[in-house]
């Protein structure tokens, strides 16, 4: 406990993480209040602060798709699905094929090991921003434009996953290897019954990380989704909004944004200790 | 490093690693090959003849003074982004720091933006700031400042600005927070019996220490303003009015998929592939040094 007592620095601490807190989420709260209110209720100059008596209303009219904004009116329940879809096989199939990599790259030796280590590091560099065109190229000739494997499979290369997983393994006492060697156990079994158990606190923190990266991924889907049934809840959200200010259905945007934040969300709060790990992990 | 025993077989390693070599020799460097290429090249509209060009279409996109004026808004909106939202989140993590009661719910009120997609912040912060409609430009009214983002590029630019940096605070809040748990408590101790205030305990001890932390997450919001803020900008703004808050991603996407050009898209992706490797050099030269307390 620090030595000294200042009082008055307690409270302006608590005062400005207050007015901090209220910034950050400000814009949430009115999302919610927009999202129970009537499309002609939001319209009003200024909305109202509190919520109106249309939840139910509005959020099964968003995710059935049954609004008359002047934008996109497709069923939100579908891109919620797409999105829940993609989010899951990006996360799941990182962590899948990053685990396979590190484990090939840290417990054999073969040749042109480390040139394979420098090649997934590479990508590192390579986000799809500064690849957006070519690649594009690539999954229309493979077909893959408006599927799920168009949408996932280009994205799970991971190098940090691979990193992390990497720098995991090197902490693993070799003495386990040599033990489970001299039980007559090969390198797979090893792998599945020693290694992959030991991994599980790596891999529940990645998994939040990456079903986050997964669900809040843009630029991909904007490009390799041009069908309505395909278009990711993130995606979606933007073609509901055309037309000028008060043409849209704001109500409906909003319950759309609520329900398109909720899923990361609770991810990030409800398994905050793994979301926390993971973070400064995969930054170090 | 390497670990004293291994396994030896010929084709076990081979298929392990052959998931991740084919997503990245499909994905990502096929493709890089084909931009470095392509940034050579000059396709016709229809795409039936290609020429090599050498280097023209790089001579033309800096001859270009809306490419250079994109650089200049992304080096504004970036120095905007990384510059508030790293004092901003310092602020509220060195309170954090020294509040006793209730840092947990403090923390998870402030972090859960991260989880917010870019893009849904954008249309979060373009519905608070509609011109006719949104409560914040009502307030502004009010204020006598008439806000119309859709008119006036500063206000397109404070847009897009204060959505990146809303949605950044808690990354960078975590991160000092961390930071500054990890100083020693002893340290300020130390200098609070030697009669050093709060003030200078900061500036003296905790600032210092705290640097590498801050480096890291200059480049990390760096790289953030560069690349993962295109669905901020296409949300909220589409890099309106004009081209004023066409941001150098944005214009990779306009210029390739809206307009077309695709030898000029290509070098664009040329000039962001350098970019890109020049900070990820960076980041990993001296952000080694991260732990140094």
């Amino acid at each position: 406990m620090l030595v000294e007592r200042r009082p008055t620095l307690g409270l302006l601490a608590h005062a400005i993480l207050l007015c901090g807190v209220a910034v950050v989420c400000f814009p949430l709260w009115i999302a919610f209040v927009a999202s129970t209110h009537t499309a002609q209720e939001v319209l009003q100059v200024p909305m109202p602060l509190w919520p109106g008596a249309h939840f139910w209303e509005n959020y099964t009219s968003a995710l059935l798709g049954t609004g008359s904004g002047s934008g996109s009116n497709a069923a939100v329940g579908q891109m919620l699905l797409v999105s829940l879809i993609s989010a899951l096989c990006i996360a799941l199939g990182k962590i899948a094929i990053s685990i396979l990599s590190a484990f090939a790259i840290v417990y054999f030796r073969f040749p042109m090991r480390s040139f394979f280590f420098w090649a997934i590091f590479v990508t590192l560099m390579l986000p799809v921003e500064v690849r957006i065109g070519p690649t594009y190229q690539v999954v229309s000739d493979l077909h893959l434009l408006n599927s799920y494997a168009g949408l996932t499979v280009p994205l799970i290369a991971s190098a940090t996953a691979t990193f992390l997983f990497r720098q995991f393994f090197m902490t693993v006492p070799d003495e386990l290897l040599e033990a489970s060697r001299m039980d007559g156990a090969g390198p797979m079994r090893f792998f599945f019954d020693v290694l992959l158990p030991l991994s599980s606190t790596t891999i529940a923190a990645l998994f939040v990380i990456q079903f986050i990266y997964g669900w809040n991924q843009y630029l991909w889907p904007l490009l390799v989704t041009t069908n309505e049934s395909m278009y990711p809840v993130v995606v979606g959200i933007k073609r509901m909004i055309a037309g000028g200010d008060s043409a849209n259905d704001w109500n409906l945007v909003m319950a759309t944004a609520m329900l398109a934040m909720l899923p990361p969300a609770l991810v990030v709060v409800l398994m905050q200790h793994w979301f926390v790990k993971g973070l400064v992990d995969t930054e170090k | 490093m390497e670990k004293r025993v291994s396994y030896r077989n010929r084709y076990l390693p081979w298929l392990l690693l052959t998931p991740q070599l084919l997503v990245i020799a499909v994905f990502f460097f096929w493709p890089a090959g084909q931009a470095l290429l392509q940034s050579l090249q000059q396709q016709d509209a229809f795409g039936t003849s290609t020429e090599w060009v050498g280097l023209d279409n790089f001579r033309n996109l800096f001859k270009d003074e809306t490419y250079l004026a994109s650089f200049r808004t992304t080096a504004i909106f970036s120095v905007l982004v990384a510059g508030l939202g790293i004092s901003i989140s310092l602020v509220l993590a060195v309170f954090a720091d020294r509040v006793t009661r209730g840092v947990m719910v403090y923390r998870t009120l402030l972090i859960w933006p991260y989880a917010v997609a870019p893009a849904i912040a954008g249309v979060l912060w373009l519905f608070m700031f509609a011109p006719s409609i949104g409560i914040a430009s009502y307030a502004l009214r009010r204020f006598g400042v008439d806000w119309n983002h859709l008119l006036n590029s500063q206000d397109a630019m404070t847009l897009i600005v204060a959505a990146a940096v809303w949605k950044q605070i808690s990354y960078n809040f975590l991160f000092f927070l961390a930071g500054l748990q990890s100083i020693p408590k002893s340290l300020v101790e130390a200098a609070a019996i030697d009669g050093a205030g709060p003030w200078r305990r900061f500036w003296t001890i905790q600032f210092p220490l705290l640097s590498p932390t801050t480096f890291f997450l200059l480049v990390i919001n760096v790289v953030y303003a560069f690349f993962d803020t295109f669905a901020i900008v296409d949300a909220a703004t589409n890099g309106g009015p004009g081209k004023d808050t066409s941001i150098l991603v944005y214009r990779v996407y306009y210029d390739g998929f809206k307009a077309l050009d695709m030898g000029g898209s290509a070098a664009q992706s040329v000039v962001l592939m350098i970019i890109v490797v020049a900070l990820t050099v960076i980041q990993f030269r001296y952000v080694e040094k991260k732990v140094t307390y």
